[in-house]
């Protein structure tokens, strides 16, 4: 079984951002990358689940892993092969795609690699949108299994514990399927000296929408970005018998 | 234009952020239809034909739709969505989950999370962890948006007429089952709809510590919530995460004890009205967004508080 798991190059999440002063987005300019959190648990799962199968001789045999972006994402790429992912496609653009366009690129790499399960993170944590998996489990007639935090492949289905409002709920999809990860799925190790050399020898393929045979023409413009309101200075009180006679008088909220 | 809102419910009561749903479809302007796709919602399709501003229910009542599986609903929602100018569902984790499927099936880009309506095919949201406003505009024949609850003062769930139409129709993609589910039981308000939230953090120690802020919350009739960091170490279940990975909520006052006040933490409360910070550390972040902050052992200002308030 060939697992594909998908990641994203976005800024660090450590990183504050700032809003461009011509309000055309955010200055990414010299701040630092990292791959989007939630695909690195996408990319975890994905090298246990292979691990798992060579231990009790279950099936999944190959991890694929694509991004889609600018050609630096090749990086994010290498770190996925260090931990443990054998192959890498980037499907190179340097636009800033939507997620209905990254859907539909993702839905051709499927098309061509016919994976039994595909991995995603649940959201970026740039654009918040929280799309692209459901959007891919659409394009290609997929079951989604979104925001799991726990994945079991039995047979031709995967059981997926999904985080939902009031607690979990576990679904079964018919492989093959789409999951999508939450926090708590797992905690992605580190890839260590010896992997990240041996990364660079893997297998790494380059290609673009156009040979794809994908339009990624949308739907949506972002007129501006700006940055949110400023709260006004709070003030530090001194007793908690201060800060009860603030909330009731002052704020009136209590 | 006619928008078309899904009903956020568990087959037996309408969700508080179906209202919400429709003040965002209010202030866009139009035909305001409701869609309760479930089984057995009867009860729902009633309650969604009384909110105010809507001139239509209909309800899919069928086997397929009872545990919202978007497989089954996302083209129920694709085929009667045809025929509107916007889909419109609440950004709760079914609304999340069904949508995005639903704008891929009509090809359209969708728009998360909005917080504000500028005009009808233009409107806010937060991106970034809520550290930057994007202004969206949207050319789609049909505009697919998920509301941010918190962004939209809900409407009266009362006065309004609205007819209730049966749909017939009964997608079952049969790719899909759901299994089962384990819900964690409160008799506290729900975290996204309560006017007061008392979070705690990794400062709380342990789950048992918690139980100072039950009473608080008891006290001031306040849902809990947590930081990440509480839930990870295993103090709280995932439910009550406040953040950008969990819950974003917006109440009347937050009162945040031993959390440091991380970005992603921050994007979860930063709209609440009025906010308080419990930290025994005076350079914890939290305290440049508290309103109130007191640099305190939380274990003497907890139940102080509870006993003062």
């Amino acid at each position: 079984m060939k697992i594909l798991v998908a990641v994203k190059r976005v800024v660090d999440y450590n990183v504050k951002v700032r809003v461009k002063a011509d309000n055309s987005g955010v200055d990414l300019a010299n701040v630092k990358m990292s791959m989007n959190p939630f695909c690195e648990i996408a990319v975890e799962e994905a090298v246990r689940l292979k691990e798992l199968s060579i231990k009790e001789g279950r099936v999944a045999t190959e991890i694929v892993v694509v991004s889609i972006g600018p050609s630096t994402a090749q990086e994010q790429l290498r770190t996925a092969l260090a931990l443990g992912a054998d192959r890498a496609i980037l499907v190179e653009s340097a636009e800033d795609l939507t997620s209905l366009a990254v859907a539909k690129l993702l839905k051709a790499v499927v098309d061509k690699e016919q994976p039994q399960l595909v991995i995603l993170g649940k959201q970026a944590i740039d654009s918040d949108n929280n799309q692209t998996g459901q959007m891919l489990a659409a394009l290609s007639g997929y079951g989604q299994g979104t925001f799991a935090s726990k994945v079991e492949i039995s047979g031709d289905n995967v059981a997926v514990t999904r985080e939902v409002d009031g607690g979990a709920q576990t679904v079964s999809l018919k492989l093959p399927a789409i999951v999508t990860t939450d926090l708590r799925l797992n905690e992605p190790r580190y890839a260590s000296l010896p992997n990240i050399m041996k990364a660079k020898k893997k297998p790494l393929e380059v290609l673009t929408p156009d040979a794809l045979g994908v339009s990624t023409a949308s739907t949506n413009k972002t007129v501006k970005v700006e940055a949110p309101a400023a709260r006004s200075a709070g003030i530090k009180v001194k007793s908690v018998a201060e800060l009860v006679e603030k909330l009731k008088n002052e704020a009136k909220v209590i | 234009m006619t928008i078309l809102v899904i009903a956020e419910h568990d087959n037996k009561v309408l969700a508080p952020a179906t209202l919400n749903t429709v003040a965002a479809a209010v202030k866009i302007g139009g035909d305001i239809h409701v869609l309760v796709a479930g089984q057995g919602a009867g009860a729902v399709a009633e309650a969604a034909a009384k909110i105010a501003g809507v001139s239509k229910v209909l309800s899919a009542d069928n086997a397929a739709y009872a545990h919202q599986l978007p497989e089954n609903v996302a083209p129920l929602v694709a085929e009667l969505g045809k025929g509107y100018s916007h889909i419109l569902a609440a950004a709760t984790s079914n609304g999340k989950n069904i949508l995005p499927r639903v704008a891929a099936q009509l090809d359209v880009d969708q728009i998360s999370e909005i917080i504000s309506v500028e005009s009808a095919d233009t409107f806010k949201r937060p991106i970034y962890a809520g550290n930057a406003i994007a202004t969206v505009q949207s050319n789609a024949a049909v505009k697919v948006i998920t509301v941010r609850a918190t962004g939209f003062d809900p409407v009266a769930a009362e006065g309004g007429s609205a007819s209730v139409e049966a749909v017939g129709a009964a997608h079952d993609a049969g790719i899909s089952s759901f299994v089962g589910e384990e819900l964690a039981k409160s008799d506290r308000p729900e975290l996204t709809a309560a006017k007061i939230v008392v979070s705690g953090g990794r400062g709380m120690q342990n789950g048992d510590n918690f139980k100072h802020l039950y009473a608080l919350a008891d006290k001031l009739g306040a849902a809990v919530g947590a930081s990440r960091a509480a839930v990870d170490a295993g103090f709280v279940p995932n439910d009550m995460q406040v953040g950008q990975t969990g819950k974003i909520v917006a109440p009347q006052l937050y009162i945040a004890v031993g959390i440091s006040g991380a970005i992603q933490h921050l994007a979860g409360m930063k709209d609440s009205k009025v906010i308080v910070a419990i930290n025994k550390d005076e350079e914890a972040p939290i305290f440049q967004v508290a309103d109130y902050g007191l640099v305190a052992d939380l274990f003497d200002a907890i139940p102080e508080l509870a006993a003062l308030a």
